[in-house]
């Protein structure tokens, strides 16, 4: 089984995010980037399951600026075996991000695809269901486990009530929550392999896809502040306040 | 316009989720059409036509939509969509499941976790687990949107009218089956409609010690969250979780115990009216967000909590 894993890169998660002075969008000159938090999630369980013998092969894709070759590097520092960039420096939506996968898949011809439940940047939680929409493939979105027996697969989902099990034909798309898996470390030796490993580079505009964004951004601005709040001395006192001042309990 | 709101339902009821959604259908403006699709779903179609503002509760009840598969979930909204310029769910892990697929077999691009209305066609939502606000305006025909629920107070759920009507689900795809909810036992109200919630994070050091939380919450009707860090560390399942990858809650009262306040968790929380922090680390961020700071060992205050209520 081939197993090919989405991976975005974005500003690292514990970096606060400022808007930027245009107030087009969020300041990312000199930022820390990483590879979004769901997506070492989606990478982790795909190498493992190369690591039980289920999947024979680990291939990385990542749709976006040329620096996201540094993520791609880095997923392939943990065990992917190789990795395909498809530069864009524009930022395209879900839906664009989900024709490009389609057009990938129909080389690729994987029978599994991972990805992140949701990027930490635009946290629009779409690319997963978006691209087994336009493949026609079945999807489980939110794992948290995840079985592949043959022709199906058991899927464990992360729902507000609980555990949701479902099962779904193969090929299918899978995103993944965080509880999935507790990703590994890149050891300095496969990072230093990871270089030789081969990543091949495809232009956006060489596809020829719609990738036309349907969503202006008009303005990105900052969420009002709360007001300031105050230091109670002891549990008497914010007991008090809670009941005399702020009456809510 | 006329817009479709797709309910969120359980064991024959609406979930609360459905009237934040149905009140944000209000703010675009148009006729609103609720769909109730599920398998033996009538009481709950028959609970959506009293909500007040709606004018057509349409019924897709089959057993195909047991469990509201995605696929088959996704085919019905498509095969109706044509009557609407807007269809809404709830960003919930419900809508959040299907909407997409919708979406790009429409060829739309969603919006996501709409925090405002601007105009028809222009929103704002959280970007940045909320550290930013994005206005987006959609070029798309259709626009299939979902709704981040604590910005939308509830419709009225009784006095409404609407007709009801029957639609035809669309062929079972067969591509995926339900296999069942292992639904988490609680007595306590539900996390994301309760007025008064209580965290608890990783100053907790033990899923052992969250009962001492729950007491408090008991003596206050309250729900019990917790961060991710927490949950990650195993003290709770994750339909405790709180953040921005977990539940978006906006309580009355929001109480932060050993909670340090990363990003991700204030993304979930920030808009709660009032939030307490009870931390021993006076730097914590979470005091940046409090109302009310206590610069405490939990282990004390938490027991003087609960016997001061």
């Amino acid at each position: 089984m081939k197993v090919l894993v989405g991976i975005k890169r974005v500003l690292d998660p514990q970096v606060k995010a400022r808007v930027n002075g245009d107030r087009t969008g969020i300041d990312l000159t000199n930022a820390k980037m990483t590879m979004n938090p769901f997506c070492e999630n989606a990478v982790e369980e795909a190498i493992r399951l190369k690591e039980a013998g289920t999947a024979e092969e680990v291939v990385v894709l990542s749709i976006g600026p040329a620096k996201a070759e540094e993520t791609l590097r880095n997923a392939l520092a943990l065990g992917a075996d190789r990795a395909i960039l498809v530069h864009t420096e524009d930022t395209l939506e879900p839906l664009a991000l989900a024709k490009v996968f389609k057009a990938i898949v129909a080389d690729e011809q994987p029978q599994l695809i991972l990805v992140g439940k949701q990027a930490i940047d635009d946290d629009c939680n779409q690319t997963g269901q978006m691209v087994s929409a336009l493949l026609d493939w079945p999807q489980a979105t939110f794992a948290s486990k995840l079985e592949i027996n043959g022709d199906t697969a058991k899927v464990t989902r992360e729902v507000d009530g609980g555990l949701e099990s479902i099962d779904v034909n193969m090929p299918a798309v899978v995103t993944v929550d965080l509880r999935l898996n507790e990703p590994r470390y890149a050891s300095l030796p496969n990072v230093m392999k990871a270089k030789r490993k081969p990543l091949e580079k495809k232009e956006l505009a060489d596809l020829g896809l719609d990738t036309a964004n349907r969503l202006t951004t008009l303005e990105v601005s900052e969420p009002p502040a709360r007001d300031a709040g105050i230091l109670v001395e002891n549990v008497a006192e914010l007991v008090g306040k809670l009941k005399n001042e702020a009456k809510v309990i | 316009m006329s817009i479709l709101v797709i309910a969120e339902h359980e064991n024959g009821t609406l979930v609360g989720s459905t009237l934040n959604t149905i009140s944000a259908a209000q703010a675009i403006g148009g006729d609103v059409d609720v769909l109730v699709a599920g398998n033996d779903c009538q009481s709950a179609a028959q609970a959506a036509t009293q909500v007040v503002g709606v004018s057509r509760v349409r019924v897709a009840d089959d057993s195909s939509l047991a469990g509201q598969l995605a696929e088959n979930m996704a085919d019905l909204v498509v095969s109706i969509a044509s009557d609407y310029s807007h269809i809404l769910a709830p960003a919930t892990t419900f809508g959040k499941n299907f909407m997409p697929r919708a979406s790009a077999l429409l060829d739309v691009s969603q919006i996501s976790d709409i925090s405002a209305v601007i105009t028809p066609d222009t929103f704002e939502r959280p970007i940045y687990a909320g550290n930013a606000l994005a206005k987006v305006q959609s070029a798309d025909n259709i626009k299939l949107i979902t709704v981040r629920i604590t910005k939308f107070d509830a419709a009225t759920a009784s006095g409404g009218s609407a007709t009801i009507e029957p639609v035809t689900a669309a062929a079972n795809t067969d591509k995926s089956r339900y296999l069942g909810l292992a639904a988490s036992e609680s007595e306590r109200v539900e996390l994301t409609s309760a007025a008064i919630v209580v965290s608890g994070g990783r100053g907790m050091q033990s899923g052992d010690n969250f009962p001492m939380l729950e007491r408090v919450a008991d003596k206050l009707g309250a729900a019990v969250g917790a961060s991710r860090a927490a949950v990650d560390a195993g003290f709770v399942p994750n339909d405790y979780q709180v953040g921005q990858t977990g539940k978006v809650i906006a309580p009355d009262l929001y109480i932060a115990v050993g909670i340090s306040g990363a990003i991700q968790h204030l993304a979930g929380m920030k808009d709660s009216k009032v939030i307490v922090a009870i931390n021993k680390d006076s730097e914590a961020p979470i005091f940046q967000v409090a109302d009310y700071g206590l610069v405490a060992d939990l282990f004390d205050a938490v027991p003087e909590l609960e016997s001061e209520l």
